[in-house]
């Protein structure tokens, strides 16, 4: 401790402290460009957003028409844009989190028959390209009635491999062996020990598997796009990229860009604060997923 | 055993530690192999045969395979990504591990607030990542457009043919730097702390420290990340799908093999090629990060 407190008064320290502070600032600014700049855009009418300094705000506060407009037009369709992403972002994520924990949890505290080659082929699962899953997913899918409902964007999103490798390598740390023994030996059952013993332990890995699978979801395009058809069915991020498309096609759509604006940053927002309120778990998380990789 | 009891009298189902593996993997394993293994079995059985309007649905081997082998259509897109990849993940990768390392340096003020602040655009879906940048872009009402009009500069070009996959790829870097900056943090974190003082007390500065122990330390996890950001370019659809309408011409319907097997698959009806199509980028994905992994291992042996 002793050379470490010498090293931090000195001329030297301090003066690479400031000039690291300036290149962290330096990718800040990058970093936030499209953030600031999507929070500018919101405020401005369609005429100022082609008019007016795209990084800065016009004279013209015109947020909350812009909020209107986005939840009114096309019979307010956005809200149900917005619910869809909820249910099935919140589906699939509790599903998702809770599958994943169970099956980290086998992987980590069992010996059984198959259990190499199950491990592997999820592990093995990550380089699988979205379309050579997506395609057929949808073209089975449709055989069995189910395209075009909210299963088909729910049920696929269920699987979360990289879930269940990282609820291993946290059961590995910090579920004791001895402990579960210790359960056994009061003659507790496998369900009620997991339950009761186990899943309290390994509520943090839980956490951060429910984020990534919950933020994976919410963020989701591909899936969507191909398994629903019907504008009602859609999440944000297919509806604003369909408007987005209009609004591009040079075919009278401009004056959807406010819109699309506003739409971008109300579906940004939550997922921002569900990273800032569970920072704790997610940053625990990836660390221990990169660290034992 | 009066817990057990108690269990069972509650008319639940006493499992034991044979059984309990299965039930544990039941949920998640047989999603895996609904919508993970059968769609995979299911699209390799579509790859090997062929329907026309004539001869209606015929098995046809590696027909399909043999066409996808030449291409240009899906070979220009695997050529396109390479070219994509080799800008885009040694920038982003670089940047997140010079960044990583500053962090953790401990000579900077605000560390955790830019910690925070460089993982949010991960927050973002891509969608909205491209969106946002193809605003940024745009030449007459783009920020980066008008300073440059004002100051009567050429105005910067970022969705002509030479400017746009640089363009795509800066998007890509937007979206998972902070990602990979975490990784490697929590990483560097895990060094143990008596390491560095052994080094100062050595007399190595803060720099040989980092490049000479920090960074070996942590290959391995860097080499993870390589691997991941291989798949996920190869995999690139999004961002150029999004964009299709600002530089209509220049990303076509098979700009990435991704959107050329989705183009296959819903415009042109082609399931069976469109299956193969993506089996191929399937192999390409394995080969290249198999033969990294390779060149990697050969190095650190």
């Amino acid at each position: 401790m002793a050379i470490v407190s010498k090293t931090a008064n000195s001329a030297s320290f301090r003066n690479s402290r400031r000039w690291l502070t300036v290149a962290l600032a330096l990718y800040f600014i990058y970093t936030f460009i499209p953030i600031f700049y999507v929070i500018v855009s919101s405020t401005k009418s369609n005429a100022d957003l082609f008019g007016t300094f795209g990084l800065w705000f016009s004279g013209d506060f015109h947020f909350w028409q812009n909020l209107q407009d986005l939840f009114t037009y096309q019979d307010g369709i956005f809200s149900r844009w917005l619910l869809n992403t909820i249910l099935y972002s919140v589906v699939s994520g509790v599903g998702a989190a809770l599958f994943a924990t169970f099956a980290g949890y086998a992987f980590s505290k069992f010996e059984f028959v198959g259990k190499k080659l199950s491990f592997a082929l999820v592990l093995g699962a990550v380089m699988i390209p979205q379309t050579a899953l997506v395609i057929p997913i949808f073209l089975l899918l449709s055989k069995v009635g189910l395209v075009n409902t909210p299963w088909a964007v729910i049920l696929p999103s269920l699987v979360f491999p990289p879930g269940v490798f990282l609820m291993k390598v946290y059961a590995d740390d910090a579920l004791s062996n001895e402990l579960i023994e210790a359960g056994r030996v009061d003659g507790a059952g496998e369900v009620h020990i997991f339950f009761n013993i186990a899943f309290r332990l390994l509520t943090p890995g839980f956490a951060t598997v429910l984020i990534l699978a919950f933020v994976a979801t919410w963020n989701n395009y591909f899936l969507p796009l191909v398994l629903l058809n019907s504008s009602d069915n859609f999440p944000v991020t297919v509806g604003l990229s369909q408007w987005y498309a209009l609004a591009t096609s040079g075919s009278g759509g401009a004056v959807l860009f406010s819109i699309v604006m506003a739409g971008s940053l109300v579906s940004i927002v939550p997922v921002i604060a569900a990273f800032l309120i569970m920072q704790r778990y997610w940053q625990g998380g990836l660390g221990a997923g990169g660290v034992k990789a | 055993m009066p817990d057990a009891v108690a269990t069972r009298r509650r008319g639940r189902v006493y499992v034991t530690k044979s059984v309990a593996p299965y039930l544990f993997l039941l949920p998640f394993m047989a999603l895996f192999v609904a919508f993970l293994i059968a769609p995979l079995c299911y699209a390799f059985g579509l790859s090997l045969f062929k329907t026309t309007m004539v001869a209606g649905t015929q098995f046809v081997g590696a027909a399909n395979y043999l066409k996808v082998f030449t291409d240009p259509s899906f070979w220009d897109g695997v050529v396109l990504l390479f070219k994509f990849g080799l800008m885009q993940i040694p920038i982003m990768l670089g940047l997140a591990l010079l960044y990583a390392l500053i962090l953790d340096s401990g000579r900077v003020y605000g560390r955790n607030f830019f910690r925070i602040a460089f993982f949010i655009p991960y927050a973002v879906p891509s969608v909205i990542a491209a969106l946002l940048w193809g605003y940024l872009y745009g030449p007459s009402f783009g920020p980066f457009g008008q300073l440059a009009e004002f100051f009567h500069l050429p105005k910067p070009q970022f969705l002509l043919d030479g400017t746009i996959l640089g363009s795509i790829a800066n998007i890509a870097v937007w979206e998972f730097m902070g990602y990979n900056l975490i990784i490697y943090f929590a990483a560097l974190q895990a060094i143990p702390q008596d390491l560095e003082e052994a080094s100062s007390v050595d007399g190595a500065t803060g720099l040989q420290y980092a490049l000479r122990i920090k960074l070996p330390l942590i290959m391995p996890t860097v080499i993870v990340t390589i691997i991941f950001s291989i798949i996920g370019t190869l995999q690139l659809f999004s961002e150029p799908y999004l964009m299709r309408n600002l530089a209509p011409g220049i990303i076509n319907s098979h700009y990435t093999p991704n959107f050329y097997a989705y183009t296959l698959a819903f415009t042109n009806q082609q399931y069976n090629y469109s299956a193969a199509v993506s089996f191929v980028l399937g192999g390409v994905v394995a080969v290249v990060s198999y033969v990294f992994m390779l060149l990697a291992n050969r190095r650190a042996a």
